[in-house]
């Protein structure tokens, strides 16, 4: 663009007044953009609602399968990481580069362990016979003639709670690189806020999720 | 600190910015080329890519149409076979309302006007807006997949359980409108940022046009119902895929438990359809009356109204599913009351036209068309809601009318409306006004022809999606297909015209209707970043009774509109000062 002569940061799409209106933006967009992610999962939580309403045995019977402690375990691991990724934000405020590379690395390290438990939950339950859906769920340990409808409402909320996770690595490997690039200071850290906004969410859902599907008595 | 105030306000300047009748540059001339295109984000060639997509799918469910009402011409088979006509009444369904309705006025004319309406340079996150629309290309893409393969037969409702033993290609659909949903979020989202963010200096909530008001309410729904759409059609697919157990019966799923999860957003949706139609008749009403919107709070307030009590009627969908009996009447009373906004909308667009100077202009001519039809659908509807009349209507050609009225009679008849108005704005270009006369009445009594008829016949026991009828139906069935044959023949007319306008029309003004919305005070078609200034706004967008050049104001700034430390403290000076003025 020619008539860009006066100087501005390069951050700066030409469409915002400024970086203030740029960074709320951005920032209103996030919101909506989790109120949206609510919704979708509040989807799975109603139907995980009216069936726990409907058979409060088959919640209690199919639950043992589930194993607390690792559940547990994951629980830490992500509050960890959104302890993490707040650093990351505030290491980027106050123009700590090196901070919030740590800070992205330790978070992408917990995401991963993570998974890797869930890794090992999901397959130890795949290879018992444990699988989502009537038509491949051949476990007989569960007493209860719907014990596939509570591991296919467990598998279906877990399932995109991971995928949620996998995204979430994606994401902070790119603010990583970007990071790594010195594109970011006290300056300009929106895409830091934004990915840290939206970790902890992801992180907010595994706290109702844990209880919801392990925790049942 | 205080001097420099004093001198900062010396440096406040508004000027006059008349726009050209003769721009030399728009952003038609600016990005050329199919890759230009492709990969441009000004919210105005996204609009015009979605205008494009939406027109074709129009032809196809519209062709679809055609075949159906055929189909019906006689009381046994015509011409094709019961299966295909499931298929073709499904996928003419599905298409309508996926493809077409939803995103028919936000994305396409929305993406166009509304940021011009808010004197911004483009949408909040211009990128995501383009995302949304290739994402809506994908969704139409699996949906051509089902196409190819075993086509869809379970009507655009997926009802379980036939959806999850139907044998034709369900998945690819569910999938289809899985991804279509992320397009459709994406859009609110990002119109609800820009209505927060990207105001120009002096536009207060007061002085935002209704058009905004209306499309901010539309991105509400959007963005709360969608993802509910998302994850039933997904739970759906796997009900289908590894026997879920969660909505099909013989796995111990329940499939009441599916139509709640449908109608929590479908009937959202029918909103997601109509309150933008809802903007334009206030746009264009006002413009043509020249004369300020009657009760501009009543009407941007009652889209709100809307989008909230949208969202606790769903039921009314589903009183004969074997719904418990307090639920059924709690439904059919929230029923009624959606029809007070509405009303309320109706009734200040007719106070609006009470002593204005009308101009019978095709855009106009299609506001009264929407009004006399959207008032018939919508008050069959509130006789749809009633408990003991719907038990005998339901799933009749009463419903099927009824929706008609609505969809077609209200959000399209809105968009043709919306388009008329602001094709000039968009193309530079004028339509022929005679022929658009023309097809008006082609639409209207041909809508009318093919419609009244199935309210009649619904009534008297015809039951929708039906390919065989009795006897007894003939004559009614007969006529409704002559109708939709007037249709046709008025929707070919408008396609010619707009045609030839748009490659031989004469140069449009830049505001021929003389409207004070802020949109048109950019040139016809607008420069690339819409205003090569930017607008300052001190009246409201209806005040007719205030002179022209008051609503061509922008900063005297020589920074070309762009972004630069002078540029932002006068901004931020303007904003503050406006700010008071509305307030006082
Ligand atoms: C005053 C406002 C309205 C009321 C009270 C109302 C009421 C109803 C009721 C009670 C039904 C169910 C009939 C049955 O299946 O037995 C229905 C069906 C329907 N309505 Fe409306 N409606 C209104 C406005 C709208 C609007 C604005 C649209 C769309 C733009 C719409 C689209 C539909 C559709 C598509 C169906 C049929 C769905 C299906 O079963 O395939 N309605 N309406
Ligand atoms: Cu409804």
């Amino acid at each position: 663009m020619s008539n860009h002569s006066q100087a501005h940061p390069a951050h700066l799409q030409h469409h915002f007044v400024d970086s203030d209106q740029q960074f709320d933006a951005a920032k209103m967009g996030m919101w909506v953009f989790i109120v949206n992610e609510i919704l979708f999962f509040g989807g799975l939580f109603c139907a995980y609602i009216v069936f726990r309403a409907w058979y409060p045995d088959l919640f209690t019977q199919a639950a043992t399968e589930l194993n607390t402690v690792w559940g547990a375990v994951n629980t830490l691991v992500l509050i960890g990481s959104s302890l993490t990724v707040a650093m990351a934000i505030r290491s980027a405020q106050k123009n700590q580069i090196k901070g919030l590379q740590i800070n992205l690395l330790i978070t992408i390290a917990l995401a991963c362990v993570f998974l890797l438990i869930k890794y090992f939950e999901y397959s130890h339950k795949l290879h018992i016979g444990i699988w989502p859906g009537a038509e491949l769920y051949t476990y007989e340990g569960i007493d209860h003639p719907l014990a596939h409808v509570f591991f296919s409402i467990y598998y279906v909320m877990t399932g995109i709670h991971a995928i949620h996770i996998i995204v979430g690595i994606g994401l902070m490997i790119w603010i990583y690189i970007r990071a790594k690039k010195n594109e970011f200071g006290s300056e300009y850290y929106t895409p830091v806020e934004m990915v840290g906004l939206y970790w902890h969410l992801v992180d907010v859902i595994w706290i109702f999720l844990f209880p919801l599907l392990y925790l049942i008595e | 600190m205080a001097t420099a105030e004093v001198s900062n306000k010396k440096t406040l300047k508004v000027q006059r910015f008349k726009p050209s009748d003769n721009p030399s540059n728009t952003y038609l001339t600016d990005e050329k080329g199919v890759w230009a295109w492709m990969t441009t984000v000004d919210h105005k060639k996204i609009g015009i890519m979605y205008l494009v997509a939406v027109a074709i799918f129009f032809a196809v469910g519209g062709a679809l149409a055609l075949l159906l009402r055929t189909e019906l011409m006689t009381p046994a088979k015509t011409f094709i076979e019961a299966d295909t006509y499931n298929q073709l009444f499904t996928l003419h369904g599905a298409i309508m309302v996926f493809f077409v309705l939803v995103p028919s006025i936000p994305a396409a004319l929305g993406n166009f006007i509304m940021p011009m309406q808010l004197g911004a340079k483009d949408v909040a996150f211009p990128k995501l807006n383009l995302a949304s629309f290739y994402i809506y290309v994908a969704g139409a893409i699996f949906t051509f997949i089902a196409l190819a393969q075993h086509g869809l037969d379970t009507g655009w409702t997926f009802y379980t359980p036939y959806s999850t033993e139907s044998s034709s290609s369900v998945i690819w659909v569910t999938m289809g409108v899985f991804i279509l949903g992320f397009s459709s979020i994406l859009t609110g989202t990002n119109f609800i940022t820009t209505i927060h963010k990207m105001r120009a200096p002096g536009i207060t909530w007061g002085k935002l046009p209704l058009n905004v008001w209306a499309l901010y309410a539309t991105s509400i729904i959007q963005v709360l119902a969608t993802p509910v759409l998302a994850i039933t059609v997904l739970l759906l697919t796997m009900e289908r895929w590894l026997g879920f157990g969660i909505f099909d019966p013989a796995l111990g799923g329940d499939p009441v438990l599916f139509q709640h999860f449908f109608w929590f957003y479908s009937h959202p949706a029918v909103y997601i359809m109509i309150v933008p139609g809802f903007g334009i008749i206030s746009e264009v009403i006002s413009t043509f009356s020249k004369k300020t919107v009657f009760g501009y709070w009543a009407i941007a307030l009652s889209s709100l109204a809307i989008a909230f009590i949208g969202f606790l009627v769903w039921g009314h969908h589903m009183f004969t599913s074997g719904q418990s009996a307090v639920a059924t009447t709690v439904f059919s009373f929230l029923t009624f009351l959606v029809g007070i906004p509405t009303g309320i909308k109706i009734f200040n667009w007719i106070a609006t036209l009470y002593k204005g100077s009308i101009k019978m202009d095709t855009p106009m001519i299609y506001v009264f068309i929407f009004l006399f039809l959207f008032s018939i659908g919508g008050f069959t509807g509130i006789m749809l809601g009633a408990l003991s009349v719907d038990i005998h209507l339901h799933d009749t050609y009463y419903v099927v009318a009824h929706f008609h009225y609505v969809m077609m009679g209200g959000t399209l008849i809105a968009l043709l409306a919306g388009l008329h108005f602001w094709w000039p704005k968009m193309t530079g270009k004028l339509y022929n006004e005679k022929l658009a006369k023309i097809a008006s009445v082609f639409i209207f009594v041909g809508f009318n022809v093919t419609f009244l008829p199935q309210f009649v016949m619904g009534a008297q026991g015809m039951p929708r999606r039906y390919y065989n009828y009795v006897d007894q139906f003939t004559a009614f069935h007969q006529t409704s297909t002559i109708g939709s044959y007037l249709l046709g023949v008025g929707f070919l007319i408008i396609l010619y015209y707009l045609m030839h306008s748009l490659f031989k029309g004469a140069k449009s003004p830049a505001n021929p209707w003389g409207s004070r919305g802020l949109e048109w005070q950019a040139t016809s078609p607008p420069d690339f970043h819409n205003f090569d200034h930017t607008p300052v706004v001190i009246h409201g967008p209806y005040d007719y009774h205030q002179p022209m050049e008051e609503f061509q104001l922008g900063l005297a700034v020589d920074t070309n509109g762009h972004d630069s430390e002078t540029a932002k403290e006068v901004v931020d000076k303007e904003r503050e000062q406006w700010k008071n003025y509305s307030l006082g």
